[in-house]
């Protein structure tokens, strides 16, 4: 039997497109796209190609795309690079974020708290979304960033970041998005977005892991993060790691690409599997399906189970999913979005994600529904609190 | 291209529930040669290992101490998943934090308040690995739960009672902290190293190569650092905003005459013989805890020593209640070599409890409240309970 694999928010493989694109730049043509010699040359031409991929994918000029290691870098970069100065200023500057920031948001305000910053945290509604008014209603003379995600990573809910970023625009106040789970899955572009900052991350589009971005909008100046060579004009030093971005790049261009059709069917897709669960699981219901989302997540909650359980349970049988947010030891932890749309912990520890890929087929889903009322069954057979 | 053919290079487990067993691994050599031991008889193996207690808690406990000696270290997790890894069967690690928190931890603060000398791990055995460690087990296909402990279990057909038995190797005996199972519980539970020594133990990972087969052993409880329990008590009832009574109390002798002082009736365990903070002439030795009056009684050898103790919460395991005066070896802490007694259930009319009394033959030293009382005939745990 094969593996399902549903667990595409955690991470993509790399196309093998993408690798073949990259593959060059391993030993072929090795050379540090900083030297001045020809080897050299041709991999500058490299990385500046697949700038330009990136930033046409999400609207941007060339020049306002800098490559870093992921998404956890750029979100550092854009929090600290705004908020830095400020802080060093003693002035006590204030951020607007949400409380269902990924870890790579919520940590950076959090640290940047202790330096001094105040944070303010917007509550989201059942279907976890963000109240533009809300922000407009946070916005005081201390504010300087306005940190929201474009899209959650285990609902899948797209913010109103167009109508955010006009509220942050006309406030004269920074505005920056992880855009890391949306990017590639919906259309995103940095100017009706109104962002001034954007991180997104290689190995969520079938990129390899350690490659990512951040787009700085031209005439946004950022506090450095890290300090070295010259290397991407000074703002992000270190050699370039040039097979990444080529393959960042080329993952960018079969994402522009494909996008409309890979969203179409991979929705329909997404649409049967959760409908099919919510028919022949009783009990069973979707976490935030009343918002937009991105089209391969579903979120379910089966009462009665515990989410752990459900999650080793389907592994065992050849089902890759995910709950929560696993913690360094890789145990589950509670997760703070489900928390924060208003399950209550029960039902918060009995929610699986299902995220589904480009290449997820029907026979997988036909595989998926197969598995998962069986599997729910066996849990609350020997459930304490199912009835 | 397809990840399900990319995928399908990671085999399903075929996972049979009359076949499978679940192995409790800590990342130590127990519980790692169980794994071994049970998947050479060709059972099918599942790995599991709990996430107890977050270490980013009580930063101010971290201190230089190593910190594979601390409770679900991600060390130990890791040697736990290369254990798995190198026997080539699936590990998941599952979070029982809040629960550990609830059924262990809490209890075990708010007993030392009391006066009380708590052993966490007879709860931790009772109320989370043979309770939802054996119920996750249960739930992803596996009929019973290994662990790594020293004791054995075994069907009696005439009683059709499961009896529980001290280990082969009594240094390594843990049968006193597993008073508390239940018929149900000993049903669904395995113990392959009760016939085992220690030596015979690391037999078994070295000849099965495993990674952890010099790993030392950790004695302490694992939820402390370094084994300081006064240190983890205040750190803890600080988190929770709680202010422990650490006013100036009275440490007394047995006639009641005031020979010193101290901070706080948490820093002292019956028996305790340092740290009372000032030089007698002659050993001195805590007797008795009040909390409430926040004083310590202190008295020689021979003020210890007592003859009766009363049993609460009390479970029996290898046999149907007593209804009839009992005798037996009665153990009473882990280091105890178990005293002959006499036991006998009586109905406390204030609490309504059945509790047992239990008469020594001769007088024992420190019976000390909150620890484990457990009633052996030969290796048989007859019955088990807290100490009043």
């Amino acid at each position: 039997m094969n593996r399902v694999y549903l667990d595409f928010n955690a991470t993509t493989p790399v196309e093998p497109a993408v690798l073949d694109a990259m593959l060059p730049y391993f030993s072929a043509n090795f050379a540090n796209a900083s030297s001045i010699h020809t080897p050299g040359q041709r991999a500058r031409n490299a990385v500046e190609t697949a700038r330009e991929q990136v930033a046409d994918l999400i609207g941007a000029n060339p020049k306002e795309i800098i490559f870093t290691s992921g998404g956890t870098e750029s979100d550092n970069h854009a929090i600290f690079g705004i908020v830095g100065p400020a802080l060093s200023r003693n002035t006590a500057p204030h951020i607007i974020t949400s409380a269902i920031e990924h870890e790579a948001v919520l940590n950076c305000c959090q640290a940047a708290e202790k330096q001094g910053a105040s944070v303010t945290y917007l509550s989201v509604d059942k279907n976890g979304r963000v109240d533009p008014a809300a922000v407009r209603a946070a916005i005081h003379p201390e504010t300087v960033l306005v940190t929201i995600m474009h899209a959650n990573n285990e609902l899948g809910t797209v913010q109103p970041l167009e109508e955010i970023g006009e509220i942050a625009k006309k406030a004269d106040i920074y505005f920056h998005t992880d855009a890391v789970q949306s990017v590639g899955k919906i259309p995103v572009n940095v100017n009706s977005l109104a962002v001034d900052l954007l991180a997104l991350s290689g190995h969520k589009i079938y990129a390899p892991k350690g490659i990512g971005a951040i787009y700085i909008r031209s005439g946004t100046h950022l506090q450095q993060l890290l300090y070295g060579g010259h290397h991407q004009r000074g703002a992000r030093p270190g050699t370039e790691n040039v097979a990444g971005i080529v393959g960042l790049g080329a993952a960018a261009e079969m994402a522009k690409k494909s996008l409309a059709e890979d969203a179409a069917r991979v929705s329909a897709l997404r649409d049967r599997l959760e409908e099919n669960i919510l028919q022949n699981v009783p009990d069973a219901r979707p976490n935030a399906a009343g918002a937009p989302r991105t089209p391969n997540t579903t979120n379910i909650i089966f009462p009665g189970v515990e989410g752990e359980a459900l999650l080793i349970s389907l592994d065992l049988k050849g089902l890759a999913c995910s709950t929560g947010a696993a913690c360094s030891s890789g145990a589950v932890e509670p997760s703070h979005v489900l928390t924060a749309i208003g399950l209550s912990p029960e039902d918060a520890r009995a929610s699986l994600r299902f995220s589904l890929g480009r290449n997820t087929t029907p026979a997988e889903i036909n595989q998926a529904l197969q598995i998962i009322p069986a599997a729910v069954h066996q849990l609350r057979q020997l459930s304490p609190t199912y009835r | 291209m397809n990840t399900a053919a990319q995928l399908e290079s990671l085999p399903v487990a075929a996972t049979t529930e009359s076949n499978a067993v679940a192995v409790a691994m800590s990342g130590g050599v127990d519980s790692s040669a169980v794994a071994a031991l049970l998947q050479q008889q060709g059972r099918n193996v599942l790995g599991l290992t709990m996430q107890l207690w977050n270490q980013r808690r009580l930063p101010e406990l971290q201190g230089d101490g190593p910190a594979q000696h601390r409770c679900c270290s991600l060390d130990d997790v890791y040697d736990a998943k290369r254990v798995a890894q190198h026997l080539n069967f699936p590990h998941y690690v599952v979070n029982f934090e809040e629960h550990f928190e609830e059924k262990v931890v809490r209890p075990f603060v708010d007993q030392y308040l009391s006066g009380r000398t708590p052993i966490a791990c007879t709860n931790c055995n009772t109320d989370v690995k043979f309770e939802p460690l054996l119920r996750m087990a249960r739930q992803i296909g596996a009929a019973k739960l290994a662990t790594g402990h020293y004791a054995r279990i075994r069907k009696n057909d005439d009683t059709n009672r499961w009896e529980l038995l001290r280990a082969r190797d009594d240094s390594k005996d843990q049968s006193y902290f597993l008073w508390g199972l239940t018929q149900e519980q000993l049903s669904r539970s395995e113990f392959p190293l009760g016939e085992l020594s220690k030596s015979e133990v690391r037999d078994v990972a070295r000849a099965a190569n495993l990674p952890v087969a010099e790993k030392p052993e950790s004695m302490e409880l694992c939820f402390v650092p370094n084994g300081n329990y006064v240190q983890f008590i205040q750190a803890y009832s600080a988190e929770r905003g709680i202010s422990l009574n650490r006013s100036k109390g009275e440490i007394v002798n047995e006639a009641g005459e005031v020979i010193g002082h101290h901070q706080g009736v948490h820093n002292f365990t019956i028996g305790q013989r340092k740290g009372l903070g000032f030089a007698a002439g002659k050993p001195l030795y805590v007797s008795r805890i009040d909390p409430v009056a926040n004083r310590v009684v202190v008295g020689d050898d021979d003020a210890l020593k007592t003859t009766t103790c009363e049993i609460v919460d009390v479970n029996w395991v290898s046999c149907e209640a007593a209804t009839a005066p009992l005798r037996a070896f009665v153990k009473i802490r882990h280091k105890h070599e178990a005293a002959p007694a006499t036991a006998e259930l009586f109905h406390d009319g204030t609490s309504g409890e059945s509790r047992l009394r239990v008469t020594f033959d001769t007088p024992q030293r420190a019976i000390t409240r909150g620890q484990g009382a457990v009633l052996y005939d030969g290796d048989r745990v007859l019955a088990g309970g807290w100490i009043r």
